[in-house]
């Protein structure tokens, strides 16, 4: 029996490509990985993702709601309390997502499967594996985004034909979180170390102009707040959704492309110091 | 192998030509901080040689296999494997290595057969060279009945198995072995080691650390004894037992009290005496000569054994009986 029948065209064809020490152009290998390796976990923790915006929306859109009455949307028109919360917590659920998946999952595969040190010892170089698995945090983000506009449909609040592009936007917030969480997990060593993360988040998720406008705190407030990543994320959303625009769209947008950069060079560098030392 | 017997026919020259070396290494150093876990190390591995490196813990052994494989960047030195630098091809190097870590590290959220394919796929391997090859390692790793099982449902050593199988998946032309069969049961020791004779016969190179001497002697051509991160002895395993051992050692026990007091008045018998808490060890080339003039002082051993020397006294007298961490 020949297990090693060399000469195969195949291994010979993969053995001849050429590439840099941090890239073999096979960031495809590590998604697809992760749709097998998601084929065989549970459905139920990647639909309770998608829940959790969906009930702070019936919970306080149609609970509190009525007693908020109208309020102003961004281009100065009333809008329902309902409408103006539900790009907030789409924008919220991008950024859960995928820090959720660019952090405690990337700190379970880094320092207990030894997942990426496998990865490591193939042709992969560390950006394949860092592309790969903030494009399958996208994916995710993606999924949910399309999930909870369809909710945000069903409850009529969905005025204009803009409105699907909140879908997109989505993708772009959730990238620019993931690529910087992941990047922020290559430094952590424990679980309580990880906790820093959630309270970071939680303070940022009550406090973006999620729930009432930027305007009630005072000025140097609203600087630091709107220095954060998701008020630009709420921002852009809540624009899009009523399809109201301005010059501030374009620097949400840009603020987040250059998160992305900046994430995707932290990360790259990271995995190269932790895998590559 | 066989080419290389050929064309040292043809050419007819009065020396034996070697294969080409797979992996150079020169003045190869790594150091973390103020500690240096490889401290200068040169050797070379032709193609198609079963290469071992031993030592004790710390003694650098993991740090050079993760140099070759391009993981780790040296500090100094040269290193070359198939002709390229791991530093800045590692994933072209690595393209040409199988690695079994020290530790399996198979990928616990994915099924058997989907381990060998999705590992494959990382070295951009085609699924349609994949698919029968992960059935064919599978039926050579006696895992085809587990092809659908969960990896945490295998046993110790069927996980060796697949991780290996595993290695084998991109055809490597070098395999890396860390301690290949740590922690396996007799059997599936054995089982391994007739693996990688097989593999060694079809011209694979293999490295590979251990801390068994039985193994080292079973299955390395050649290897490097190294200690506190440089070359103590190189050599095949028997011109190393020649060169720092005699050919017998005759094993004395005269009780833990006495082995001390005992062992001073056996000097001058063989070639080495040596005195160890709970025996005396005569280095001689006839064991039983030297048991004979151990009577003749009238010395009494409660037991005494002859036995050809192994692997396991050159290493000990090399790198030393003390324990390290």
């Amino acid at each position: 029996m020949s297990v090693l029948t060399g000469g195969h065209s195949a291994t010979e064809a993969a053995r001849g490509r050429t590439f840099g020490p941090l890239y073999s152009r096979n960031a495809l290998a590590v998604v697809s990985r992760g749709l097998m390796a998601a084929k065989s976990s549970t459905w139920l923790i990647l639909v309770s993702g998608f829940f959790e915006p969906v009930l702070y929306l019936i919970s306080m859109g149609v609970g509190l709601g009525p007693i908020v009455g109208t309020v102003a949307g961004p281009g100065g028109q009333a809008i329902s309390y309902a409408a103006y919360i539900a790009p907030a917590l789409l924008a919220v659920s991008a950024m859960n997502g995928a820090v959720y998946d660019s952090t405690w999952n990337v700190f379970f595969k880094m320092n207990f499967a030894k997942l990426y040190q496998g990865m490591l010892y193939t042709s992969l170089g560390p950006l394949d594996v860092a592309i790969g698995e903030i494009f399958l945090a996208l994916l995710r983000g993606l999924l949910y985004a399309t999930g909870f506009t369809a909710v945000m449909a069903v409850m009529g609040l969905i005025t204009t034909p803009w409105a699907i592009l909140v879908i997109p936007a989505s993708v772009l917030i959730a990238f620019g979180f993931a690529s910087f969480g992941m990047g922020i997990t290559s430094f952590m060593k424990t679980f309580q170390q990880m906790d820093w993360i959630n309270f970071f988040m939680l303070p940022m998720f009550l406090f973006s102009a999620t729930f009432y406008p930027l305007s009630v705190y005072p000025q140097y407030i609203q600087w630091l707040i709107q220095a954060m990543p998701l008020w630009h994320g709420v921002e852009l959303l809540r624009q899009i959704s009523i399809g109201s625009f301005s010059p501030a769209t374009a620097v949400h947008v840009a603020y987040y492309l250059v998160m992305i950069a900046l994430g995707i060079a932290l990360t790259t560098g990271r995995l190269r110091k932790l895998f590559l030392k | 192998m066989h080419n290389e017997a050929t064309r040292s026919f043809s050419t007819s020259a009065s020396f034996q030509m070697n294969p080409p070396a797979v992996i150079t290494a020169e003045n190869l150093t790594k150091s973390y901080g103020e500690l240096t876990a490889v401290d200068g190390i040169s050797f070379e591995v032709p193609a198609g040689e079963s290469f071992g490196l031993l030592g004790p813990n710390g003694a650098g052994k993991s740090t050079t296999m993760k140099m070759i494989g391009g993981v780790s960047q040296r500090t100094s030195g040269k290193l070359s494997i198939m002709g390229l630098d791991p530093e800045t091809h590692g994933p072209e190097v690595r393209a040409h290595l199988g690695v079994v870590p020290q530790q399996d590290n198979l990928d616990e959220e994915l099924k058997v057969r989907e381990n060998l394919i999705v590992y494959g796929r990382y070295f951009g391997l085609p699924l349609s060279y994949l698919r029968p090859k992960a059935d064919e390692l599978l039926e050579f790793a006696q895992l085809t009945d587990k092809a659908k099982s969960r990896v945490d449902a295998l046993s110790g050593g069927m996980k060796r198995r697949l991780t290996i199988a595993r290695s084998l998946i991109n055809e490597p032309k070098i395999l890396l072995l860390d301690e290949p069969t740590t922690g396996l049961d007799p059997q599936a020791r054995h089982i391994l080691w007739d693996w990688l004779f097989r593999l060694k016969e079809q011209g694979v190179t293999l490295i590979l650390t251990t801390h068994y001497m039985d193994e080292a002697e079973q299955l390395c051509d050649r290897l490097i004894v190294v200690d506190k991160g440089r070359i103590m002895a190189e050599g095949s395993p028997g011109s190393l037992i020649r060169e720092y051992s005699t050919r017998e050692v005759l094993e004395l026990r005269f009780g833990s009290e006495r082995n001390a007091t005992i062992g001073r008045e056996l000097e001058g018998i063989g070639e080495r005496v040596e005195t160890l808490p709970d025996r005396v060890l005569i280095y001689t080339n006839d064991g039983e000569s030297a048991l004979e003039q151990v009577s003749a002082r009238r010395l009494h051993p409660v037991t005494s054994l002859v036995r050809r020397s192994s692997l396991e006294d050159v290493f000990l007298r090399l790198t030393g009986r003390s324990l390290v961490d």
